[in-house]
């Protein structure tokens, strides 16, 4: 099957002074995402997630300018041929601060403003807004400010705002980084519940997320994809992800820190659960 | 060694509306040379109590004291030489053409001569491995290396207490880990470091001791270990612990005992404790 995305060699330097040479900030990435899939990203700052996902709806280079190599296919149309506009209803891309994106006075004005914007008939963006609302939680709040609410709202009043766009492509940009651990729960609770209907790209540091939720992760590294594979084939690679300024989720490393000192790779878990299933069995010394 | 003032906060109550108060009868003291985590959720009060403490904000009831001295008499420029603080937003604190005269804008209002002012500016340069960035406008500059210069300006200044308020937001483990390790060697020099997170794992790390906030005001204290015994606290304030004590505390009911808030105790404590059959 035709994955719903695919990358294929992406080279891109952001616009640099006349005489200078370009600084490659995407070197060489390959990258597929198929229909249903979750897939992770990690990378540390400047490793190129956020240059990555705005190549994701031709943002990049169509807004940013600069050079570009390689291709970015969006269900089998070349990010380069076609309008950001356009590409946007296919790819939704939801940044880490949402209150830089929001425009309008009420919650449901903000989630409208898309579909609005489409041109659509009244009763079909009603209809979405009530949807995309609901997928998130946010129904009851649909008439408060989004300036007044809370940060883990605010997140979900962002992704709504994508939702309403009916993309199947979703990609989210640290959408917890700069949330409290309530805010978070939230946004990664609502993240969950739209993993049956979409794709989903989740850029994080946070691999404590990813260990339960994606199906691949992928490790960007000044603009190289350096490691790849299902969340335990990735996370325990501990050392490796600590030299990469990574950090992996902490159960893992205390199965690693186990399997050092027995000098045995005895325990693979990655979480809790896994954990006490696993050492429960061990005998009093 | 440095000589760290005690600070302490008497029932502050503050609102930046009010209708909602922000601060409703907080208390906390710093005690000199301390590693303070200050933690609980957005809109708890924990960075408009901390403005307090360095008269960024001033209470509509209640007291700071630095060392016994309340500090309403004192100017906010002599109060920023005791205790500097690093905004959780870096673009609310920078302002110069270029990385370098941000460093040196606090040592010049300081009233430091030029050559003590190049002194400050070289060592912040060189302590946040910021030399090759110095002659870049801050503006140009990624979330992560802006969040960096921020911090490095206020640590320049060497004031006695660093407040910090969320420094590692936007950056990786590597590079919070690095920003952190700097300060727990100013630490050890008899600095006090306030530090504002939600990153329960940076606190077990770092923190000797943990204040919680709740709803404005101060809801428990102590160390980590005895934060984290206190499920009904951790409820109302809505903390987790890190995965790594969730997973000592729940080995206990299933009857493992082992010890340790951090992975490295915790592997320690396993192993003297328990037999593991290889293969």
């Amino acid at each position: 099957m035709t994955p719903l995305v695919e990358v294929r060699d992406l080279w891109y330097a952001y616009p640099a002074l006349a005489g200078v040479a370009p600084e490659w900030v995407l070197r060489g990435v390959n990258l597929q995402l198929r229909v249903g899939e979750v897939v992770g990203l990690l990378g540390a700052t400047g490793a190129g997630k956020s240059t990555l996902a705005l190549a994701l709806n031709g943002s990049v280079p169509q807004s940013t300018g600069g050079q570009v190599r390689g291709e970015v296919m969006i269900e089998g149309l070349d990010s380069k041929r076609h309008p950001v506009a356009e590409l946007a209803t296919l790819v939704g891309i939801v940044f880490q601060d949402p209150e830089t994106q929001f425009l309008q006075t009420t919650v449901e004005a903000e989630v409208a403003f898309g579909p609005e914007n489409l041109g659509l008939p009244v009763a079909e963006i009603e209809q979405r807004v009530t949807w995309a609302l609901r997928a998130v939680g946010l129904n009851e709040l649909r008439r408060r400010s989004p300036a007044h609410l809370s940060g883990g709202e605010q997140q979900r009043v962002a992704i709504s705002a994508i939702l309403a766009m009916r993309p199947r492509i979703l990609v989210l940009d640290e959408p917890t980084a700069s949330l409290d651990p309530r805010g978070k729960t939230e946004v990664l609770e609502a993240i969950r519940a739209l993993r049956s209907e979409h794709t989903i790209l989740l850029i994080t540091q946070d691999s404590e997320a990813l260990a339960g939720f994606a199906d691949r992760v992928l490790v960007l590294d000044h603009g190289q994809i350096v490691m790849e594979g299902n969340p335990i084939q990735v996370f325990e690679q501990v050392e490796r992800l600590g030299e990469l300024g990574l950090r992996p989720p902490e159960i893992r490393e205390f199965a690693h820190c186990l399997n050092r000192e027995l000098g045995a790779s005895v325990f693979r878990f990655t979480d809790v659960e896994q954990a006490i299933e696993a050492l429960r069995q061990a005998e009093v010394a | 060694m440095i000589q760290a003032p005690r600070l302490e906060a008497i029932d502050l109550w503050f609102g930046y509306a009010p209708e909602r108060p922000a601060l409703r009868g907080a208390d906390l003291v710093v005690e000199p040379g301390e590693f303070l985590a200050l933690v609980g959720q957005n809109g708890s009060g924990k960075s408009t109590l901390a403005k307090h403490l360095n008269g960024l904000l001033r209470p509509a009831r209640g007291q700071v004291r630095l060392d016994g001295e309340d500090i309403s008499g004192l100017s906010t420029g002599r109060l920023a030489r005791q205790v500097g603080y690093v905004f959780q937003n870096p673009d609310h604190q920078l302002f110069s053409p270029s990385v370098e005269q941000e460093l040196g804008l606090g040592p010049r209002y300081l009233g430091l001569t030029p050559a003590e002012v190049e002194d400050h500016v070289q060592g912040g340069l060189q302590s946040f491995g910021l030399q090759s960035i110095a002659q870049r406008g801050p503006g140009t500059l990624s979330f992560g290396l802006r969040r960096k210069v921020s911090i490095a300006a206020v640590a320049t200044l060497r004031p006695p207490v660093f407040i910090l308020d969320e420094p590692t937001t936007g950056l990786d483990w590597g590079s919070a880990a690095q920003l952190m390790d700097h300060f727990t060697e100013l630490n050890l020099q008899g600095h006090s470091v306030i530090l504002i997170t939600h990153d329960m794992r940076l606190v077990v790390r770092y923190a000797s001791r943990v204040a919680v906030m709740s709803e404005g005001r101060t809801v428990g204290s102590g160390t980590p270990v005895e934060i984290f015994r206190q499920p009904e606290l951790l409820q109302s304030t809505r903390l987790e612990p890190p995965p790594i004590v969730q997973l000592v505390q729940r080995l206990a009911s299933s009857g493992v005992e082992i010890e340790g808030l951090t992975v490295a105790a915790a592997c320690r404590s396993f192993l003297a404790g328990y037999r593991v059959k290889l293969g």
